[in-house]
């Protein structure tokens, strides 16, 4: 594993994940996950779409391992993390952004003290509980709110934030990490229309900026369709459509939700 | 079939004698004890006479031996002070380990079953156990009131615990946090406020029985008032009882000016 990392590190690859035959059952025998294999690379966004209950959730939290695959594996840039577990597998966890439906905050601290659990992962216990962070993350963190439109914000608490402003410091916690890939779980389905696409363009705008692989579990196509260069169709279990928007007909969304009445 | 549809018009009330039989033997097993016990009129009329007595006797409160007073009071308010400081800084952790949602059944168990041990007895009993084991005097008091605070901070503690949000905390495991940045940042700030309430009141309850630990000889006030007691001298005893009604009031007031600093 050393070696594999002197390596990464030598030839500085691209920012990537690959899920390779990834299963999880919950119960034996009845797999929620059957056999999912895509890769992501770069400057890419893809959406996954699905069914409520098609394990979309699961799916990125198997990622890293919120929730433990049953078998498969997972590769973020290169290193497989289905295999670790302790320290190891929470400095894998750093290199895994994660924003959340809803919004995952701690209410009762202020915006910045959010932002900064992005780093938490790096700094000690100690500098943590006296909140010394390095002066390079407090400047990041400023200029990361100042980017998003919270710079007014910064010393408020977060239960006094409205949801779209709530989800803008979730994505923001989530770049503080400098993840090499960003996982999304439905992070608009809390929000109104209007909220939706701003926080759409946020996510799409920081994932390029930072050249971070975006995942995207969403539910509202016609926001994949928008904002996403490649869709993945998620249906009982298994991946029933991989490809760009633009080949995403009518045929595959009833395959992957199932009736037609609804596409009228 | 149609002794169904009979069954459906029946009272919707219906007499349940087994319990009317509890009732019943509840009652008369509460009259057999009364006259078991010597519970009677005939005493409480003679006992009302007693009291009135002893209340005359209480007026004028003596307060001519105020030294012995303030020493003693002094003494109370530092064992309250002193057991509440370590009740509180050992109950912080034990109720974290005794959080059922953030730590495995291996860790929780022994936690919860300190904690129960330190609930299964009241206060008096401690202070004799004390009392045997480091002698007369203060410390066996303060030992006492640490177990006691232990017992109700930690319990309510672990309980608040079981009460947050999770999200913040998944959301934090995901980021690679060490899981006590986990606690500092997700857990803590969702129950500070909680303990600080709790600590408050633990704080008020040991004020309370560190006037009362002394009666078994751990230290305090109590034990010149049982004293007192025992000597027939109840215009002194008058005089204490006074003090440490003032005591309690102004620990309350003081208490209510702390809870809005942290509010």
């Amino acid at each position: 594993m050393t070696t594999r990392t002197g390596n990464a590190l030598a030839a500085q690859p691209e920012r990537s994940l690959r899920v390779e035959h990834l299963v999880k059952a919950y119960q034996p025998g009845k797999p929620v996950l059957n056999d999912i294999s895509f890769e992501v690379r770069g400057q890419n966004s893809v959406a996954i779409i699905g069914p409520s209950g098609t394990g979309k959730s699961t799916l990125i939290r198997c990622v890293n391992k919120l929730i433990p695959p049953t078998s498969g594996a997972v590769f973020v840039s290169g290193e497989n993390i289905s295999r670790l577990s302790g320290r190891a597998l929470r400095h894998a966890r750093r290199k895994i952004g994660m924003v959340f439906q809803e919004f995952n905050l701690v209410e009762r601290l202020t915006v910045m003290e959010n932002v900064l659990c992005g780093r938490l992962g790096y700094v000690s216990v100690w500098q943590a509980w006296r909140r010394t962070y390095p002066q390079d993350d407090i400047d990041r963190a400023f200029a990361l709110l100042e980017s998003i439109g919270l710079a007014d914000f910064v010393h408020q608490r977060a239960d006094s934030l409205s949801g779209g402003q709530r989800q803008r410091v979730g994505i923001a916690r989530a770049i503080m990490q400098e993840p090499h890939v960003l996982l999304a779980d439905e992070p608009t389905s809390s929000l109104d229309p209007k909220t939706s696409v701003e926080i759409m363009e946020v996510l799409v705008q920081l994932s390029e900026a930072h050249q971070i692989p975006l995942i995207i579990n969403i539910h509202d196509v016609e926001l994949a369709r928008r904002f996403t260069s490649r869709i993945i169709g998620l249906s009982q279990g298994g991946i029933v459509f991989d490809g760009p928007p633009a080949e995403l007909s009518n045929d595959h969304l009833k395959t992957i939700y199932g009736g037609e009445a609804w596409l009228q | 079939m149609s002794g169904a549809e009979a069954f459906c018009r029946e009272r919707p009330f219906k007499a349940n004698w087994p319990v009317r039989c509890a009732w019943f033997a509840a009652i008369l097993y509460a009259l057999y004890a009364a006259n078991y016990l010597d519970v009677s009129w005939a005493r409480f009329v003679v006992g009302l006479g007693n009291g009135a007595t002893f209340l005359a006797e209480m007026v004028p409160p003596d307060f001519s031996r105020w030294q012995l007073l303030i020493d003693n009071l002094i003494e109370t308010v530092e064992i309250a002070i002193i057991a509440s400081a370590f009740g509180v800084l050992f109950s912080l952790p034990i109720g974290l380990l005794a959080a059922r949602n953030l730590l495995p059944s291996w860790v929780t168990w022994p936690a919860r079953t300190f904690i129960a041990l330190c609930r299964s007895f009241h206060p008096v009993i401690f202070a004799i156990l004390f009392v045997k084991a480091v002698g007369f005097g203060p410390l066996a008091g303060i030992l006492t009131l640490v177990f006691a605070s232990i017992g109700f901070i930690g319990k309510l503690f672990a309980e608040a615990i079981e009460e947050i949000s999770l999200k913040p905390v998944e959301a934090l495991r995901a980021s690679g946090a060490p899981f006590i940045s986990v606690i500092i940042y997700a857990v803590l700030p969702q129950v500070l406020n909680r303990f600080i309430g709790f600590a408050s009141y633990q704080f008020d309850a040991n004020l309370r029985n560190s006037t009362m630990v002394g009666i078994v000889g751990a230290g305090g006030i109590g034990g010149t008032m049982f004293a007192a007691f025992q000597r027939f001298d109840y215009d002194f005893l008058a005089a204490i009882l006074i003090s440490i009604i003032g005591l309690v009031m102004l620990s309350e007031f003081i208490s209510i000016r702390i809870k809005r600093v942290f509010q």
